[in-house]
């Protein structure tokens, strides 16, 4: 078997005296489109900061292609995708040069943007549909457009891997599956994905494994549940867990 | 402008020009973090380091750059360990600084002018030596602020997603507050230390309503903080008082001039254009019955 490009090994992460995850194993293997699912504050943001060392271990282990997490330095090979822009007003910054930031984990802090990086950017931002903002300011952009930024941003870098923090929530619908368009171009040419997410929404096709996270565990882990009672519903995507009262064959993994 | 024919003029007017360049290339990333009065503290810590400079009778910008840089690091690991005690320990510093800078100069030989002169700067006191420091710093300076934009800019616009780039993002923020302690201290002879962080923040200010970006922003700003200094030097020798307050007020007021240009002509721009639309439609969540199944 090849080297997972994730492997969480009975990892437990707290913030102060709150337990936030205990003792999660999770492996993400080359070519898989993982989603984490889970309720606000199930912990499953908290899995994917751990796992790219935003927050710090408290037990157990990550590896990140085969190498232990502390001392991984290939970042060029991680694309992330936070939950939003930081800086919302403050310093004008137009879309490219966001984008941009996603060269740099290939180039260097000293080296100048040269051909190959504006060819990236320029890449990136066809495959999200931004081509015609690049040269606008990134606070003009609709919410949804700002998310597509940040993809865009994770797509300049070329990456193997991307790691997305609830990449569609409160995102317009064209803009989620200009997304998912952007997505799906990745996971053709061989890339491996884990997302965070609430509702799947036009992902949904996309992803080859559910992993479910209620109360800093992991509950389920395998085919992406379906829908049930009033969530299945027409018009309702909505997959967060009910690991306790949904029935045990639902999950048909 | 016959004032520029004595040396030390000169020297005021050329060290004035390079604090106009080297201030807002820094100023807009401190900008960018909201960290706009970093340079302000860092100049109160600076003035303790001049006290201790005259002193002991060594180069008062010399020990002022040892002590601004010792407590810009300091500064920047209380922030970085961002605890809540932060504030209060950015306080006890920023007032140490300037009451152990008075203290000090007190008990030196030094006058009271020669307090102002580091306060609020002075037309007079630049130094062949210093103009070689304030030269040689500055350049260091603005090399680093425009060789590195797109690493710290990535750091101030995102620093999480910074270090998942693997960029080293603990010695790009110290970077950032030692070139804050050095240009707070190379700009005291022309500008002062209490004065020197509005030519940071004022010039990124003011690019900023007209700019759509971040490198044009950073053109603007240092295009802007270039004519404060220079017709703020100027203004200063005509009328005898102060440089770095003349420097100041010029940048403020091309800040209120920009402002109100600007706003007229959105306002202009906005009755050619009735019924625009919105352009930020989708920041809440969409109603339920609109997600539609794939």
């Amino acid at each position: 078997m090849t080297t997972p490009v994730i492997q969480v090994t009975h990892a437990a992460v707290g913030y102060d005296s709150r337990t936030v995850l205990r003792d999660v194993s999770l492996t993400v293997t080359a070519g898989e489109v993982v989603a984490v699912l889970g309720a606000n504050g199930s912990g499953k943001s908290t899995l994917i900061r751990a796992v790219l060392g935003l927050v710090p271990l408290g037990a157990g282990s990550v590896t990140l292609f085969g190498a232990p997490q502390r001392r991984f330095r290939q970042w060029h090979r991680i694309g992330y995708v936070p939950q939003r822009l930081g800086a919302g007003s403050g310093v004008p910054a137009t879309v490219s040069e966001v984008v941009a930031s996603g060269r740099l984990a290939r180039r260097g802090v000293l080296r100048p943007a040269g051909r190959a990086d504006r060819e990236a950017v320029a890449a990136a931002l066809d495959a999200v549909g931004l081509a015609d903002r690049a040269a606008d300011p990134v606070a003009t952009l609709s919410g949804g457009q700002q998310q597509r930024t940040l993809i865009a941003r994770a797509l300049a870098g070329r990456p193997e891997l991307l790691v997305l923090d609830e990449p569609t929530a409160g995102v317009d619908m064209a803009s989620q599956e200009a997304f998912a368009r952007a997505l799906h171009g990745f996971v053709d040419h061989g890339g491996t994905v884990l997302l965070v997410a609430h509702e799947l929404g036009p992902l949904r096709p996309l992803i080859s494994r559910a992993v479910v996270v209620h109360q800093g565990g992991i509950c389920h882990d395998g085919a992406v549940p379906e829908p049930a009672g009033h969530h299945a519903e027409p018009g309702h995507d909505h997959v967060h867990p009910h690991c306790d009262e949904e029935p045990a064959g639902l999950w048909s993994s | 402008m016959d004032l520029f024919q004595y040396d030390f003029m000169l020297r005021a007017l050329v060290g004035a020009l390079v604090i106009g360049l080297a201030a807002p290339a820094l100023g807009i990333y401190l900008v960018q973090r909201r960290l706009a009065l970093i340079g302000d503290g860092i100049g109160h810590v600076a003035l303790t380091g001049v006290g201790a400079g005259l002193l002991l009778n060594r180069s008062p910008v010399l020990v002022a750059v040892l002590a601004a840089t010792a407590g810009a690091i300091v500064i920047e690991l209380v922030r970085a360990r961002g605890r809540t005690s932060g504030d209060l320990a950015l306080a006890l510093l920023f007032y140490g600084g300037i009451a152990g800078g008075v203290l000090l100069v007190g008990l030196s030989d030094a006058s009271s002018a020669s307090l102002n002169a580091y306060l609020f700067g002075s037309l007079i006191t630049t130094s062949r030596g210093d103009l070689v420091t304030i030269l040689l710093l500055g350049l260091a300076v603005l090399v680093a602020m425009v060789a590195l934009r797109p690493a710290l800019f990535a750091v101030c616009h995102d620093e999480e997603y910074a270090r998942v780039s693997g960029l080293p993002v603990r010695a790009l923020n110290l970077l950032l507050a030692v070139t804050t302690a050095v240009t707070v201290t190379i700009a005291m002879r022309s500008v002062g230390v209490l004065l020197i962080s509005a030519l940071m923040v004022v010039p990124v200010a003011t690019a900023q309503q007209v700019t759509r970006g971040f490198a044009s922003t950073m053109a603007a700003a240092m295009t802007l903080g270039l004519f404060a200094a220079g017709a703020g030097v100027a203004v200063a020798a005509g009328a005898d008082t102060p440089p770095g307050a003349s420097v100041v007020l010029l940048a403020i007021a091309s800040f209120l001039v920009v402002a109100l240009v600007a706003a007229g002509w959105r306002a202009v721009r906005r009755r050619s254009r009735p019924a625009a639309t919105p352009v930020t439609e989708a920041f809440a969540e969409p109603p339920e019955h609109e997600v539609a199944l794939p």
